[in-house]
């Protein structure tokens, strides 16, 4: 009995400490390195002040991590914050009441404070931001310098036209010239923003739910057409869907050139045995004279409702020190991925970050170039699924069991009957 | 005629009561979830919620995806089960025919018992890998013009070789346990009256190994079904295409991945109705066949 009475109070001394903190949970989709870095973001939250013990929690991979806080939310159990993808943008905003819009919850929030390309993503039709970018990046081109050299080539290509003219030599020397590794993102979605081209009615699917996909367009079909070319005349190496896969093509020296994330970076500076260049996202000459800016992809975390005050007032608190200067020049060079906040670009600046490594600004550089109209992004439900029903298509084309028409006519009716399946669900 | 009474004692439900109680958590309890769930089309936080009939179920069965997931699923499962059946068959007679070195043979054939669906397909992944995978370079090789990540057919075998890899050691575990249970005398009196071992087999052994057989089968369709989902999640993922998207990895992608409830609810009622009719099918036609 004695014991028992020991043990009770030792438990209960032992539990004073954390119980005087208000926990905050934060559900997150970083593995590998990056699973590290979200790990000394916390640590050092907490080392920097004693209200809050912010405690980060890797649920797998962005559809699982979504569904983990889905089903969470279900069972009134969900986190205090959750990272969400691109593609689940739309689920989670589109639910009106399954989170706390940051511009609400921080106090002195002004959107202007964010990098252009950055601002508008995760805000709602009237710019409002909704989800606070986390990981965001946006695709680039790297370039193996030595197989460049070698071939004799100056540099990367700027449009597609250049590509064109340099594939044949690459393949003389014995190199496919290009792979990538997402092409619902880098070759449909940032291929509209690019060019500045409207991909989905209402405003790109911002102003409403009811909404028809705009895929089927002359200046997608072209580029299709074009990169079944390139992968028959073996100038484009497809390695299947997997990102990693066609990554590892270009680390092998397979492809001369891989379009990937700015977010990368770290991890080919590890990987590749050799000297590698960033460089902006081709475009068509024939499509724009000009090309225009990206739109992040990557990840947002989102404040969900439903929790006390004081544990709200700490995602508060946390997402004040996420976005400091600081904090978002550490993540910045510790991933590749971009500042979100004008400030600690400036930041990034002042130190001379860009000067040791150029390659580095590559990405800002590309958000923050003209906007046009259709820049901003896009809202799409049931997007997991449409991003399917593409590289199903794309599959299609590439393995020539459906004519460029044929696919994207395909990818038209089925995304169409997904968006009005969601568009029915939110009604 | 009177009715005899029987005096009940509670005990023997008792008994039964674990089961029961498993069978109602696990199976009826979350079942009759996605028979409710499928009646709704709801947002994915479930914040609005709305009753629409037999909408999730037309919009399943009348998309192109769902037919050929359908289509995928019912050549799979026959290409799977007649391959594992057939090739355990064959090598257990053959095992239990060896002398020398029996018990080696069988625990080496008996070996991949032990790996999950999951482990196999990674390994299959890795060995059809385009950049480093032996078997890609040797089919490439030996003169296909192999490739998985485009080709439908290709990724077809990828898929099917593994499954059928994969379940060989399990069912050639029972059939070889079938075979020794078969009498000795019986066999010995075969070869009396018949000389070709082929005939023998057939009109002999074969029929003997009936529930064997039946009993396995019913379980490879299972496992074709359900359990190779391990396997097409850590290879093809469904491409290219979705031409080896099976019924299972489907409701995934659909419900765990694009978090439509309603719609995923739906495909698995219909894929629940769609077993329960294979399973009934076999025990009322196929069933009859075997004699125990």
């Amino acid at each position: 009995m004695k014991f028992l009475t020991l043990l009770t109070a030792g438990m209960m001394t032992a539990a004073i400490p954390a119980a005087a903190q208000t926990d905050i949970q934060w559900w997150h989709a970083m593995g590998g390195r990056l699973g590290e870095v979200v790990e000394e973001i916390a640590v050092k939250y907490n080392a920097s002040q004693d209200t809050y013990n912010l405690v980060p929690t890797y649920k797998g991979g962005y559809e699982d991590t979504m569904t983990a806080g889905i089903a969470a939310f279900r069972a009134k159990q969900q986190p205090n914050i959750i990272q969400i993808f691109d593609a689940g943008a739309a689920t989670i905003i589109n639910a009106k009441g399954a989170t706390i819009p940051v511009a609400d919850l921080m106090a002195n929030f002004n959107s202007a404070d964010y990098i252009e390309g950055v601002r508008y993503f995760y805000a709602d039709s009237d710019d409002k931001m909704i989800g606070m970018p986390f990981n965001a990046s946006t695709p680039l081109l790297y370039f193996n310098k030595d197989i460049l050299a070698e071939v004799g080539i100056d540099g990367p290509p700027a449009t597609w036209e250049e590509f064109e003219a340099m594939a044949p030599k690459l393949k003389d020397a014995g190199y496919q010239a290009l792979a990538q590794s997402h092409s619902p993102w880098i070759f449909s979605e940032n291929f509209h923003s690019r060019h500045n081209l409207q991909l989905a009615t209402s405003n790109n699917g911002y102003d409403s739910t009811d909404v028809k996909i705009l895929y089927n367009n002359d200046a997608m079909k072209m580029h299709w057409g074009k990169v079944k070319e390139w992968l028959d005349a073996d100038y484009y190496g497809f390695y299947g869907r997997a990102w990693g896969d066609n990554q590892d093509a270009f680390v092998q020296k397979k492809v001369a050139m891989w379009l990937g994330s700015s977010g990368s970076f770290g991890g080919l500076a590890k990987s590749a045995e050799f000297e590698f260049g960033a460089a902006e996202l081709p475009y068509w000459k024939s499509v724009t004279d000009e090309p225009y800016g990206t739109f992040i992809g990557g990840a947002a975390l989102f404040a969900m409702s439903g929790k006390p005050a004081e544990e709200n007032a700490g995602v508060a608190d946390f997402m004040a020190f996420l976005t400091s200067p600081e904090m978002q020049y550490f993540w910045h060079k510790e991933t590749g991925y971009v500042p979100i906040t004008n400030a600690a670009y400036e930041l990034a600046k002042a130190d001379g970050y860009y000067e040791r490594t150029p390659d580095a600004e590559v990405g800002i550089t590309q958000l923050t170039r003209r906007g046009g109209e259709w820049t901003k992004g896009y809202r799409l439900g049931f997007y997991v699924q449409i991003r399917e029903v593409m590289y199903n298509q794309y599959e299609n084309i590439f393995s020539g069991s459906s004519t460029v028409d044929e696919a994207f006519e395909a990818m038209e009716k089925e995304s169409n009957a997904l968006l009005d399946r969601f568009n029915a669900s939110m009604n | 005629m009177k009715r005899v009474q029987f005096e009940h004692s509670p005990i023997p439900y008792l008994f039964v009561a674990p089961q029961i109680i498993i069978i109602v958590i696990f199976f009826l309890w979350p079942a009759g979830q996605a028979v409710y769930q499928s009646f709704l089309l709801e947002d994915a936080f479930g914040l609005s919620s709305r009753f629409v009939w037999f909408r999730n179920y037309s919009d399943t069965i009348f998309s192109r995806a769902w037919l050929q997931a359908f289509n995928f699923t019912i050549i799979f499962s026959m290409l799977v089960t007649f391959l594992s059946l057939g090739l355990a068959l064959l090598l257990a007679v053959k095992a239990n025919e060896v002398i020398r070195g029996a018990s080696t043979y069988k625990t080496m054939l008996m070996w991949a018992y032990a790996i999950a669906p999951p482990v196999a397909g990674l390994m299959g992944n890795l060995m059809f890998n385009p950049l480093i995978g032996d078997l890609y370079s040797l089919m490439n090789a030996i003169g296909f013009d192999f490739d998985h990540k485009l080709q439908a057919a290709d990724a077809s075998f990828v898929v099917v070789l593994i499954s059928v890899w994969k379940q060989v050691s399990v069912n050639f575990i029972f059939f070889l346990a079938g075979l020794q249970g078969i009498p000795k005398s019986v066999n010995e009196a075969s070869i009396l009256d018949c000389k070709s071992s082929f005939r023998r087999f057939w009109t002999i052994t074969f029929p003997l190994l009936a529930p064997t057989t039946f009993f396995l089968m019913v379980i490879n369709i299972t496992y074709a079904f359900f359990e190779t989902f391990g396997i097409i999640d850590t290879t093809t993922q469904g491409a290219p295409g979705g031409a080896t998207t099976t019924l299972v990895f489907k409701v995934f992608q659909d419900g765990f991945r694009g978090a439509d409830i309603g719609g995923s609810s739906a495909q698995s009622v219909v894929l629940m109705l769609l077993v329960l009719g294979l399973t009934v099918i076999q025990f009322r036609f196929i069933e009859k066949k075997v004699h125990y």
